[in-house]
């Protein structure tokens, strides 16, 4: 009883845990399952079919390739337009200062499926057909807060001292920027990116808005999939995608653990 | 190179600084702004016109000022409104009760593990979350573990009797729409929770308790007032799109689960009936703001996320 309340915060903590991760070991284990029928939802028996053959369902890379495609482009152009507004707004005084905060903050308070239909009517209303090219209009715009605020903060977390710093060593602006102020800044560059990466990967609802059946997304693939039955092969590239984010998560905070050793 | 000795040379003569003036923020503002203004307060205005309008899409819309539309739109789908509310608070509340403890753990007892467990936090979104929602149908399956578990244990009979489950299946009930839409945004709310948690110092609760409270004044007098910042901005986070999404609805409910933005969904691709869905669009935004707006006027905390 007294080990009990003792360990109270602990177990409820791993409770949540489990709640929160039992999804992504079912889509692991699930992804070696051989279904009867379309329906991907009872253990039958194993094997690694889909697992050699990720590709076998019809469409199922092409979605994938499409996604990689936007996910990259919405990733480069909104985290270089991002971080120049983060700059604007965390190293200058200028008129108009609170409203471009506020006008960065509404799009992330905004429901998705409010953003995405009116988007849709603009683009009705201009009579700009739906296809890859307003996906990726639609995807830039919901990254870039996220990513302004990501490097936002990191520029209001630097110590201006080593810019003042570099400044009396005759450095001019453009050497103390490239040489202090953007490596410094350069994390809060990469979490934004790898966010907006995954923010643009992950959209459903905007992206259904604003595409059309000639430019279908992974999520958009999975989604239609869903309908009729889950191939298993959505399930392999579930677990691809998992497993390669958390060897770049586990690998970043190595690099940086081992130059925190080396800095003290 | 020759300028910082040059002004420390001559006496500073107090330049006409206005005549240059520093036009360096509005350069590194102008695409990002121009796009957020293009894409986003554009369609917002043109949202608002849709709303507004009338005719069908064959022939065209006019803007015709046709407040009827809004009657019509809340008389019709207000259950709906009411439903999706009800379930985004539901799942809000469910998500601090969940997110709490665990926040707490990893903030104040984890030591070195608690870099690891923010990796465990963060890596369902490693994963689509179409792909982890769909998960949950295979958890929750009638002829699968969990649900046999909760029959043999009668949680089944208990689920029916508050109404949350119509039969002695888990999938495809209020239940499942609830489990699904606390889970999806559980992250959201454990990850502001940390952030104040990690910052609360932990002699203050020492302090408390040499004071003779006890753990639970400590908690409500310490502990949760410095965390409300993490809390507020958690909710928020949680509630907002949990209140407009529909796809935990659609993948683990049934028809008597549908959420408005299943309904905004459907009037604007299936039925084509714009005026409608731009309608509710307002309305679920104005809803969604009114709710905040009073919400963080009650928690008074100012500062925004």
């Amino acid at each position: 009883m007294r080990w009990l309340r003792a360990h109270i915060v602990a177990i409820g903590a791993l409770l949540v845990l489990t709640y929160l991760l039992l999804p992504n070991v079912v889509v692991i284990v699930f992804s070696f399952n051989k279904p009867n029928g379309n329906y991907n939802y009872v253990w039958q028996r194993f094997s690694v079919d889909a697992w050699t053959n990720p590709c076998g369902t019809p469409g199922i890379c092409d979605a994938l390739g499409l996604s990689l495609r936007i996910g990259l482009i919405a990733t480069l152009v909104s985290t270089i337009l991002g971080t120049m507004v983060a700059f604007a707004i965390g190293r200058h005084r200028f008129r108009g200062r609170s409203s471009t905060n506020l006008l960065i903050f509404l799009p992330m308070a905004t429901p998705e499926v409010v953003m995405g239909s009116s988007l849709l009517t603009l683009f009705i209303a201009m009579g700009v057909a739906p296809g890859s090219t307003t996906i990726l209009i639609a995807h830039i715009l919901f990254c870039l807060s996220f990513v302004v605020v990501t490097v936002k903060a990191r520029i209001a977390s630097l110590d201006p001292r080593l810019e003042q710093a570099a400044a009396d060593l005759f450095a001019n602006p453009l050497q103390t920027f490239v040489r202090v102020t953007l490596p410094l800044v350069a994390p809060g560059i990469a979490g934004g990116a790898l966010l907006a990466f995954s923010l643009s990967f992950d959209d459903y609802i905007i992206t259904n808005f604003n595409a059309s059946p000639s430019s279908v997304t992974f999520p958009m693939f999975v989604w239609g999939a869903a309908q009729r039955g889950t191939p298993v092969q959505i399930n392999v590239i579930g677990t691809v995608m998992f497993l390669t984010a958390l060897v770049l998560v586990a690998g970043g905070q190595l690099i940086s653990n081992r130059r925190a050793k080396a800095a003290a | 190179m020759a300028g910082p000795v040059a002004d420390v040379a001559v006496p500073v003569v107090p330049r006409p600084r206005r005549a240059r003036r520093n036009y360096t923020p509005y350069l590194l503002l102008l695409p990002g702004l121009a796009w957020l203004v293009v894409f986003f307060v554009v369609p917002m205005l043109s949202l608002a016109s849709q709303s507004l309008q009338t005719g069908d899409v064959d022939t065209g819309y006019a803007l015709t000022w046709h407040v009827q539309t809004y009657v019509a739109a809340l008389s019709r789908f207000w259950p709906h409104f009411l439903r999706s509310i009800v379930f985004a608070g539901t799942a809000t509340v469910l998500t601090l009760l969940l997110a709490y403890p665990l926040a707490y753990f990893m903030a104040q007892k984890a030591g070195r593990w608690k870099n690891f467990l923010l990796v465990l936090v963060i890596a369902p979104f490693f994963t689509s979350f179409l792909i982890r929602t769909l998960a949950w149908q295979t958890i929750l399956t009638d002829n699968g573990p969990v649900a046999g578990l909760a029959r043999s244990t009668h949680v089944t009979d208990l689920l029916q009797w508050v109404h949350l489950t119509s039969n002695d299946s888990l999938m495809n009930s209020r239940f499942a729409v609830i489990c699904g839409l606390t889970y999806n945004f559980l992250p959201f709310m454990i990850l502001p929770l940390y952030a104040s948690l990690e910052r609360l110092d932990h002699r203050l609760v020492e302090a408390a308790g040499d004071l003779y409270a006890t753990p639970i004044q400590t908690f409500w007098k310490v502990t949760w007032p410095l965390s409300l910042p993490g809390v507020v901005g958690g909710t928020l986070l949680t509630f907002i799109p949990a209140a407009g999404d529909f796809i935990n609805s659609r993948l683990l409910g049934n028809t008597q689960t549908v959420m408005i933005g299943q309904v905004i969904d459907s009037e604007f691709l299936r039925v084509q009936d714009y005026p409608t869905a731009a309608a509710l669009s307002f309305v679920l935004m104005f809803v969604i703001v009114v709710i905040v707006a009073l919400y963080v006027r009650r928690a008074g905390t100012e500062e925004l996320v």
